[in-house]
């Protein structure tokens, strides 16, 4: 129970993933089960959130002053890592949102097709008209 | 099949449940993920390429042959979702027609799109010193042409952006990050060196030439992001016909 509270946040975000995951299995509707992968993903970047979050630290831009004078003293300068915040979930996450559009926007296409096709987008309605 | 999906996804959960214990406590400054790899960028970034934002140096820098790819992944999903909607027959008849909206709305996006569309262009190129880059500010220049298509009706926004140009515009982003990385081949340097640039470049050490080659890298990246946002819009709006909107 100790575990749970204090980790809360790990929980959490595998509570959204099965969430998501139950969607995508479970559901017939062709929407839900992209509305599903959108909560999967969102539980994923909650996880590297989780595990980089560093506390007292500031965003990961280096605050500098470069004295056009000594303009070299910029490659000297000494920078205090734990001041600043975990650089790579931020770039890894700014890339998979993105992407995470242009995949929804791919999977919103094929249903779209599939609609014209069929006029239905519940899966167990099309399997049956693909068996007749 | 449902209650073996439930059961399926309970097992899962409380698998992963189970290795909860072995995570990193919430802001841990020494957990495994804030020690090794993220010291050495936040230590070494700007002495290494002169950018004082360390989310664009390893966006574009450190790792910019994984960002070649996003953005390849990003031309490629619009490519899809074109050639995917362009061969359907208009089947559906009830197709929607252009939506009338008012003046008020008109009149406000008129003063809105080009205050967004600057806004993005400060966040592309001052993505070296302030939270910003080519997929943020990509974003914001495809919300703004999208907003110009839900204001104006679809055939409107299409006037100005035409399809051509937007497939056009979205592989020239692609070609010009692959093309800046091809070039510091060509210079001697190894795919995506940018230090290889130093040479041609005017008072410029291979310090500057990485700052110079990341902001090259991250244009490219905001044509892409930004034609294949609109392309995405304008492809399901208009169920692939492309000859009226909303």
């Amino acid at each position: 129970m100790n575990l749970i509270i204090a980790k809360f946040n790990y929980v959490l975000y595998i509570v959204l993933m099965m969430m998501g995951l139950w969607a995508m299995i479970a559901k017939s509707n062709l929407i839900k089960k992209v509305v599903g992968l959108g909560i999967f993903q969102t539980a994923i970047i909650l996880f590297y959130i989780s595990i980089s979050v560093k506390k007292g630290a500031n965003i990961p831009i280096i605050h500098h002053h470069v004295d056009p004078n000594h303009a070299a003293d910029a490659a000297h300068m000494v920078i205090d890592a734990a001041k600043y915040a975990n650089p790579l979930p931020h770039v890894l996450m700014l890339t998979a949102i993105v992407v995470g559009v242009a995949t929804l926007g791919l999977a919103l296409t094929i249903i779209q097709h599939i609609y014209q096709e069929h006029h239905t987008i519940e899966e167990d309605e099309i399997l049956e008209q693909l068996n007749q | 099949m449902k209650k073996l999906a439930a059961v399926m996804v309970m097992i899962t959960g409380l698998c992963l449940i189970a290795g909860v214990g072995d995570f990193p406590n919430w802001g841990d400054p020494n957990s495994p993920a804030n020690s090794y790899l993220s010291t050495y960028y936040l230590t070494n970034a700007i002495s290494d390429t002169a950018v004082p934002n360390i989310v664009t140096a390893i966006l574009a820098d450190y790792r910019g042959y994984d960002t070649m790819f996003e953005t390849v992944v990003v031309f490629v999903a619009g490519l899809g979702i074109l050639f995917l909607l362009r061969g359907t027959k208009k089947k559906l008849g009830d197709h929607p027609t252009a939506f009338p909206s008012s003046s008020i709305v008109r009149t406000a996006c008129r003063i809105m799109i080009p205050m967004m569309q600057l806004f993005a262009l400060y966040v592309v190129a001052h993505g070296h010193h302030s939270p910003g880059g080519g997929f943020q500010g990509g974003v914001i220049l495809g919300a703004s042409v999208i907003l110009l298509a839900i204001s104006e009706g679809l055939s409107d926004g299409l006037k100005r952006i035409t399809l051509k140009n937007t497939i056009k515009w979205s592989a020239i982003g692609v070609l010009i990050y692959s093309g800046i990385g091809t070039f510091s081949m060509l210079l001697g340097g190894n795919f995506l060196d940018y230090s290889a640039w130093a040479p041609i470049l005017p008072a410029t050490d291979a310090v500057m030439a990485r700052s110079h080659g990341m902001l090259g890298v991250e244009i490219g990246v905001a044509l892409t992001v930004m034609t294949v946002m609109f392309s995405i819009y304008a492809d399901l709006a208009s169920h692939g016909q492309m000859d009226e909107g909303l």
